[in-house]
C-alpha cells in the first residue's frame, strides 16, 4: 500500500477531473444569452442516439463470454423488450427481463 | 416539495435502486479487499461518483499507478458525462439553486431517467422529481459503498444478475423513444455506430468514439429536423 498522500491526490484528482467534465457545457455557456442553435438541436437529438449506445455498452460483455454472460443477457434483453411491446408496463418488464437474466446466470 | 412528488420521483429511481446498491455493494467489498476500509468507498463514492471508474481506481490505488495514468483514464471513462450534460444545458439552467448539484451527480442511470420526464409537462414538479431522484440514487451508491465495506464478504453472490435492470430500463426507454420519434435516425445512427465502434475497438475503448460519431453524424444529417421528444 501506497502513502496517505498519493491516496488522497489520487482521489482528488480523480473527483475534480470528473466534476469538470460534468461541468463542461455550463462553464463554456455560462451567459444567459441563447445557445448556438446547432447545439440545441444536438441536445434534442442525442437522448435517443445515447440510450443506443448505453444498451451496447451494457452488452459489450457479450462477445467475451458467451456462455455467462452472453446468452443470458441477450435473453433477458428479447424477454424485457417483447414483454414491454405487448404490455407496456415498464415495472413488469424490468422483473421480467431481470429475472430471466438472473435465472440463466445462476444456471449456465 | 409534497408527498405525491416525493413518491413519484421514488418510483422513477426503482431501477437505480436495483442497479446501485447492488454494484455499490461490489464496489465496497472490492476496495474492502484491496484493503480500503468503508470510509474509504463513501469517501470516493461521494468525491467521484462514476461508476465503472470507481472499479479501475481501485487497482490504480492498491498498484500504485501514477498520477499522469489516473488523470487520463479518468478522462476517458467519464468525458461521456459532458455529453449527458449537454442535453440538459438548458433544462438544469432554469433549476436554480440546484443546477450545479444536478450537474455534479448526473450519471447513465440519472440521464435515463431525467429522459423518461419529458412528458411531465408541469416545469416545476419536473424539476422537483429530477431533483429528488439525483439525490435518491446518489444515496442509493453510498449506502451500497457503505454495505459492501461493512460486511464484506459476509454477502451471498446468489444475487449476480440483479444489475440487468438498468439495461431493462434502458431497453424500455429505448423503444419508448422510438416509438414517439418522427425520425429513427438519431436511434439508428446510435445503435449502427455504437456496434461498429464495439467491434472494431473493443469493449473497453469504444464508448466515448462511439458518441463523438454519432454527435458528429448527427449535427450533420440531422440538422433541419426536430425530432419530436
Amino acid at each position: 500500500m501506497t502513502g496517505y498522500g498519493y491516496i488522497a491526490a489520487a482521489i482528488i484528482i480523480s473527483a475534480v477531473i470528473t466534476f469538470l467534465l460534468r461541468a463542461f457545457p455550463f462553464l463554456v455557456f455560462r451567459g444567459e444569452h441563447k445557445l448556438p442553435d446547432i447545439l440545441d438541436r444536438l441536445g434534442k437529438l442525442l437522448p435517443s442516439a445515447v440510450m443506443a449506445v448505453l444498451i451496447i455498452y451494457c452488452l459489450k460483455d457479450v462477445k467475451t463470454d458467451i456462455v455467462h454472460t452472453g446468452i443470458p443477457e441477450i435473453a433477458g434483453v428479447i424477454a424485457t423488450a417483447v414483454s414491454y411491446k405487448l404490455k407496456h408496463n415498464t415495472f413488469l418488464s424490468i422483473i421480467l427481463g431481470t429475472a430471466c437474466c438472473m435465472v440463466l446466470m445462476h444456471f449456465m | 416539495m409534497n408527498r405525491e412528488i416525493l413518491k413519484k420521483a421514488f418510483i422513477r429511481s426503482l431501477p437505480v435502486l436495483c442497479s446501485y446498491i447492488f454494484v455499490g455493494t461490489a464496489y465496497g467489498i472490492m476496495m474492502e479487499s484491496a484493503g480500503f476500509k468503508w470510509y474509504m468507498s463513501l469517501l470516493v463514492s461521494e468525491a467521484v461518483y462514476t461508476g465503472a471508474f470507481q472499479f479501475v481506481l481501485i487497482t490504480f490505488l492498491s498498484s500504485g499507478a501514477s498520477l499522469i495514468t489516473i488523470a487520463l483514464t479518468a478522462i476517458l471513462m467519464n468525458s461521456r458525462q459532458t455529453f449527458y450534460s449537454l442535453a440538459y444545458l438548458d433544462e438544469f439552467k432554469q433549476m436554480g439553486k440546484r443546477k450545479w448539484y444536478m450537474v455534479n451527480t448526473m450519471t447513465d442511470e440519472t440521464f435515463a431517467v431525467n429522459t423518461t420526464l419529458e412528458n411531465v409537462s408541469d416545469k416545476e414538479e419536473r424539476h422537483s422529481i429530477m431533483f429528488l431522484v439525483a439525490i435518491f440514487s446518489k444515496s442509493y451508491w453510498l449506502i451500497g459503498s457503505v454495505i459492501g465495506g461493512i460486511l464484506g464478504q459476509l454477502i451471498p453472490f446468489e444475487l449476480k444478475g440483479i444489475d440487468f435492470c438498468m439495461t431493462a430500463l434502458f431497453v424500455i426507454i429505448f423503444i419508448d423513444r422510438w416509438e414517439n420519434a418522427k425520425s429513427h435516425k438519431p436511434a439508428l445512427m446510435g445503435l449502427g455506430v455504437g456496434v461498429l465502434c464495439l467491434f472494431i475497438l473493443g469493449s473497453s475503448a469504444f464508448m466515448l468514439p462511439a458518441l463523438l460519431i454519432t454527435s458528429g453524424l448527427l449535427v450533420l444529417f440531422c440538422g433541419k429536423e426536430s425530432e419530436k421528444v
